[in-house]
Parts: structure tokens; C-alpha cells; sequence
């Protein structure tokens, strides 16, 4: 007979396996690959990189190439990349609060019968397929697109705006396509904050706009944050909007990464950028989610 | 405040002391009317209860005192002041939430010093006036804590400072005790009218326990069905009901339904399908004879013995069908020979005394003739 707590303590681990497998499988083990990739140097065949280790004179030879890294570091195209896609992220997310926070507000506060329609016009974009939705913002935006051709018609520009393959354009496309991920979280927070602190609020005196500053915005922080990073990670390794929206100047991660794979044929290349960039993400996530960790429990330990 | 903070100032002392004032007020949500034409007035320091139970209007009633809820039709005057249409956040009103709603992530301080802050009280004042109110509910050293590092009983001090500490001219309570345990309810309601009192805060509460109004207030309002029953000292309204919906709500009683066969200057009969005799009853009632009425019996004022008492009238013969020890006294309950199922007390000090009646003994249940209440509604 195995003890009870023993047996306990095994189903508890069997529990909480699924999550940590899954990150294991899809998170892991490909990041190992690529980094592995990353060290290896250009060969022609297939593979078409220098394998890491290798037998020779009944010695295991291993051979790291730091190509890669070394151009990184020394080629300013790569550096100034990461810093626009870093902006260019940084923006998107700017404004995808801007615009996302109040649309997320105004849902949760509408009737429940409202909101659930208010809730499906936000996904409804999701049933068609993003290529074909940014792909209808080049029609917008064109030259003799809609857009110009409105403005035009009612007189408010002369001639068109030069929006179309430019830096705006693909920013339009990414608030656009990457709004539903800001407001699905802050809604999911609003609408179950307790309106009767509200109420509490603006009993003891606070007008409705100093209520929202300290009761409402504080609370809804959790919301804020979850959505922005939904949106800022996948947006500094976007690739079709920049493509599609993009001008030949519009520098960002996802293109050089697809350059240097399927152009290039660089394989070791494009894994560096791509290792750099998982670095850049995840290293400021993990020490933001251990601060935050360690506020809550100093929270919990200050009583 | 001249009139100190003394409890039991009753409602008679007339309208100069009128100083929350509700004329026919009404609120109306689409088809249903949540409060009918409500005349209210409390005075000042009074603590005033409203019972009811819930869905029958108060906690309606009490957002349009805080100004959460629009007024459909009448008027609320606050010391001498129509505050019907000023917004929550410009009336000199505050609320101890029956949730407490304390800002969960601000500490107990931040909670506290809300209020102030928002009135733009200069920082130093704010503290001081702070740990004044802590010091009072006795939650100063918990100032720096987060709401949800105190127990109930500590949320519920903090909640009160946080209404206290702006000197509202009107203290609102929704359901003050509802969240705590049993065990500590007692204890703090006194605790909450002493400090109620050495303020000389005027409070407006509400509650579905009869037993934490007549505990806490000095005067107390019955509703139902979005209107007042009755409004008086809780001695008043639980020796005197005005109604049978009253009388079953204020402590528990024996209602039984009769007419009056004899109207004499000193005494009526009732004559009840329950009763073998008829109720003989000493005090005025201005019924005309023939009325059928209903005649509430208190537990309390039954006696419960195993001999047939000595007087003629108010007494019946029965059968214990069930009883119980709650401590100070024993309910029973007796099956009357016509079927009538009546409940009695009695205290525990007097059945020791004799071997107490149990389950299935035959026993006469009697009382005086000034025990019963006569209602004709």
C-alpha cells in the first residue's frame, strides 16, 4: 500500500502536469532547437547548416558558431530593427489602450442583453482570416482607395494622402488587427469590478471622473496589463501586416526573420535574430511577474 | 446639540426636531413601485431602523437617501435642506455599505482618508482626522493593513470610520450586522450605539432583523410592499402592533381570527372557531361589535401548566406537540383541541421550579386579560 499523502502529493503533480507539458512541448523544446540552430553556421545541402557536434578521430567535436550573434551585434540594420519593432510594438500598444479601454468600459457597463452583441461584434472579425482582412486595408488605403476617394469627394484634402506603404499604414493595421486582444482581457476585468465601490466613492464625495481615476483605473490595472501584453509580444514579431501595409523602410523583426529563412536561405541567421528577440520579450516579463510576486507576498507577509 | 444623545427619545417630541424629513416620496421602476409614498421623519441623533423584509422597499429607500437611486416623485429635506436632486457625491450624507465596499487596494488609512482627500483637506488634517476615527472603532494600529488582511468584525470598524469621519449630518446603515458572525453581532451593535451616540450622529439604517432594530434603534419603521406600517419606539410597536402583518413581524405571536359578541365599557368578548371559550378582553377597543377581528398572542404571555387554571375566561386545553430548551426559556408548541397549533414560552427559571410538561402531556394553556392585542387589519 502506497500512504494516502503519498498518493495525494502524486495526483496533485499529475494535475499541474498538462500546463508545464505543454509548455515543455511548444515552448521548449522548438526554442532548443532554433537556439541550436543559431550556433551552427551556413552549409549547402539539407540540412543547410554545420551540425553542432560531430565524431572525428573517436573524439566528439563540438562546434560553436557565433556568426550570428557576432552580425547582430556589429550590423547596425539588425540593431536599429529591434529597436523599431520594439517602437513600432510600443505604439500599437499605446494606442490599442487608448482606443481599446474605452470600448472595453463601455461594454461592460452596457445591459447584459447589449453586451453580448457589443461582445460578438469585437471576435466577429476573427471568422475571416487576417490575411484577407488586412489585405481589404490596402483597398482603404491606396492612393485611389476608399479613404482618399471620401475625403476627397467631401472636399477635406485636394490631394490624396500618402498613407499606403508607409509607417501609418502599418500601424492602422496593427491597432486594427490587434485590438480584440487588448479589450477581450480588460473587459473580462471590468465587468467584474464591484460597482458598489463606485457607489462607495461618490458617496464619500468623489466626482464620477475622480471616482474612475482612483477606484475604477487602479482595479482595472490587472485587466490593462494582460491586454497590453497581448499585445505588444505577438506585434514585435508581426510579419503580414508590415508586408502587406508596409514600405520598403518599414523595418521590422518578422521581415528580416522571413529574409533571412526563405531569401537567404540563412538558417543559423534568422534563428540568432529569432533567440535575441525571445530574450528581449521574456526576459522583461520574467522579472516584471517575479516583482509582482514578491509585492504580493510582502503584501501578505506585512500583516 | 442641545438635545444630548440620550437613547429613547421618543417620536412625540414633535417637529421641531424634525431633521430628515421624506415627503410622500416614490420610486417607481417601470411597472412596479419599489416605494409608495413614504412620510418619514427622524429626528435629530435619533437612530431610526427600518425593518422590512427584503424586496419590500427599504433598500430602495435608503439609495434615495444616499442619492445612488432618482426620485420618481416627492422630497427628501435634510436639515432644513431639499436634497432630493443633489448627487451622492454633494450631500452630507455617508453610508456603511452592508458589504463594507472598502477600496481593496488601499490600505486602511488610504480607505479612511478617502473622503477628506476628495473635500481637499489639507494632508496633515486628513491623518489627524484619521486616526481620530481609527482610534475611536479602535483600528489604528491596522492603518497600514489592506482590507483584505482583516476579519469581518475589523472591516466592519473600518467601514464605520470611513462614514464617520466626514461628520455626515446623516449616517446611513444598510444592513449592518448581516455580515458577521452571531456570536459577535450582539456585542457590536451595543459597541456601534455607543459610538453612535457619543458622536450624536443622526443614523438611518436598515435591516430584516427585528432583533438588531429593536437592539439599536430609538424608533423604528415597519414596511412592507413598498409602504410604512407603522412607526414607533420598538417598545410601541411590539406591545402596541397596528396591523397583523406587524404584529407577525415584530417578535413572533399567535394570531387567531374572531368576532366581537360582547361590548361592554370595561370588557369585550371575542369569540373565536379556535377557542372554546371566548377571549375576554380588559382594554378599549373601538371595534363595533359583530367586527371580526384578529387577536395577537405574544409566546410570552402564555402560561403553560398542567392543572386547569382557576379563571374562567382566556384559557384552553391542549396537547404538547413539541418542545424545546433554548436556554433562558422553553418554546412549546401545543395542539389545541380544535386543531390550533399555538406557540408558548416560558421561562426556564419557573418550569425547574416544577416537573415541566413534555411531548404528548395534556396540559392548559391560559393568559390575562390584558395580554392580547386586538387588530382589525
Amino acid at each position: 500500500m502506497i500512504p494516502a499523502r503519498v498518493r495525494r502529493g502524486a495526483a496533485q503533480a499529475w494535475s499541474v502536469m498538462p500546463p508545464y507539458l505543454w509548455l515543455v512541448l511548444f515552448l521548449l523544446v522548438p526554442f532548443v532547437l532554433v537556439f541550436k540552430i543559431s550556433l551552427a553556421d551556413l552549409k549547402f545541402g539539407i540540412p543547410p547548416y554545420t551540425p553542432l557536434t560531430s565524431i572525428k578521430d573517436e573524439a566528439i567535436q563540438l562546434t560553436v558558431h557565433l556568426r550570428g550573434y557576432a552580425l547582430l551585434f556589429t550590423d547596425s540594420l539588425y540593431i536599429s530593427t529591434y529597436i523599431s519593432s520594439l517602437k513600432m510594438a510600443a505604439v500599437t500598444t499605446f494606442w490599442c489602450i487608448l482606443i481599446g479601454y474605452p470600448m472595453a468600459y463601455y461594454i461592460a457597463r452596457s445591459p447584459d442583453s447589449v453586451r453580448n452583441v457589443l461582445l460578438l461584434a469585437v471576435i466577429l472579425p476573427f471568422w475571416t482570416s487576417l490575411l484577407l482582412r488586412v489585405y481589404a486595408w490596402v483597398g482603404i488605403l491606396r492612393s485611389d482607395g476608399l479613404l482618399n476617394g471620401a475625403l476627397m469627394a467631401m472636399g477635406i484634402i485636394d490631394a490624396p494622402l500618402e498613407i499606403y506603404r508607409t509607417d501609418w499604414a502599418v500601424y492602422i493595421g496593427l491597432v486594427y488587427a490587434y485590438l480584440p486582444f487588448f479589450i477581450l482581457p480588460a473587459y473580462a476585468n471590468l465587468v467584474k469590478l464591484d460597482t458598489r465601490l463606485l457607489d462607495a466613492a461618490y458617496d464619500l464625495g468623489a466626482r464620477p471622473w475622480r471616482a474612475f481615476v482612483s477606484v475604477t483605473l487602479p482595479m482595472s490595472m490587472p485587466g490593462i496589463i494582460a491586454g497590453a501584453m497581448l499585445v505588444f509580444i505577438p506585434a514585435v514579431g508581426e510579419y503580414v501586416i508590415p508586408e502587406l501595409l508596409g514600405g520598403a523602410d518599414t523595418l521590422m523583426m518578422g521581415r528580416i526573420m522571413w529574409t533571412e529563412f526563405f531569401t537567404n536561405a540563412d538558417w543559423p541567421m534568422a534563428s540568432a535574430v529569432t533567440v535575441i528577440m525571445v530574450l528581449l520579450l521574456l526576459v522583461p516579463m520574467i522579472v516584471f511577474q517575479v516583482n509582482q510576486k514578491h509585492r504580493y507576498e510582502h503584501e501578505r507577509g506585512g500583516a | 446639540m442641545a438635545q444630548g444623545s440620550t437613547g429613547g427619545l421618543s417620536g412625540l417630541s414633535g417637529d421641531a426636531q424634525a431633521f430628515v424629513k421624506l415627503n410622500s416620496l416614490t420610486k417607481v421602476f417601470g411597472e412596479t413601485v419599489a416605494v409608495q409614498s413614504v412620510d418619514l421623519t427622524i429626528n435629530r441623533n435619533e437612530i431610526f431602523a427600518l425593518l422590512g423584509s427584503s424586496g419590500c422597499g427599504k433598500s430602495t429607500l435608503l439609495r434615495m437617501l444616499a442619492g445612488f437611486e432618482t426620485v420618481s416623485s416627492g422630497s427628501i429635506y435634510l436639515d432644513g435642506e431639499d436634497i432630493t436632486e443633489l448627487a451622492p457625491y454633494e450631500r452630507p450624507v455617508n453610508m456603511m455599505f452592508q458589504s463594507y465596499a472598502l477600496f481593496p487596494h488601499m490600505t486602511v488609512e488610504a480607505n479612511v482618508g478617502f473622503g477628506l482627500k476628495q473635500e481637499g483637506v489639507a494632508r496633515n488634517e486628513i491623518h489627524e482626522r484619521v486616526y481620530e476615527a481609527l482610534e475611536l472603532v479602535q483600528m489604528s494600529p491596522y492603518a497600514k493593513r489592506k482590507p483584505h488582511q482583516l476579519s469581518g468584525g475589523q472591516q466592519q470598524r473600518v467601514a464605520l470610520a470611513r462614514s464617520l469621519v466626514k461628520r455626515p449630518k446623516l449616517l446611513l446603515l444598510d444592513e449592518p450586522m448581516s455580515a458577521l458572525d452571531k456570536q459577535i453581532r450582539h456585542n457590536t451593535q451595543i459597541e456601534l450605539v455607543r459610538i453612535l451616540d457619543q458622536l450624536g450622529v443622526t443614523c438611518f439604517m436598515v435591516t430584516h432583523d427585528q432583533e438588531e432594530a429593536m437592539t439599536m434603534a430609538n424608533r423604528l419603521a415597519v414596511m412592507t410592499e413598498g409602504q410604512i406600517e407603522q412607526v414607533g419606539t420598538p417598545q410601541e410597536v411590539y406591545a402596541f402592533p397596528n396591523s397583523r402583518f406587524v404584529a407577525g413581524f415584530i417578535g413572533s405571536t399567535n394570531l387567531f381570527e374572531g368576532v366581537i359578541s360582547v361590548d361592554e365599557p370595561d370588557h369585550i368578548m371575542i369569540d373565536s372557531e379556535d377557542l372554546q371559550r371566548p377571549f375576554y378582553v380588559d382594554h378599549g377597543v373601538s371595534e363595533p361589535l359583530g367586527m371580526t377581528v384578529s387577536v395577537s398572542l405574544r409566546p410570552e404571555q402564555i402560561k403553560v401548566a398542567r392543572d386547569k387554571p382557576e379563571q374562567e375566561h382566556n384559557w384552553a386545553h391542549g396537547m404538547v406537540s413539541h418542545m424545546a430548551w433554548m436556554g433562558s426559556y422553553a418554546l412549546y408548541q401545543i395542539r389545541l383541541d380544535s386543531g390550533k397549533v399555538v406557540e408558548a414560552n416560558m421561562p426556564s427559571q419557573v418550569l425547574i421550579q416544577a416537573e415541566p410538561p413534555g411531548v404528548d402531556d395534556e396540559v392548559y394553556v391560559s393568559w390575562g386579560r390584558d395580554s392580547v392585542t386586538v387588530l382589525s387589519s
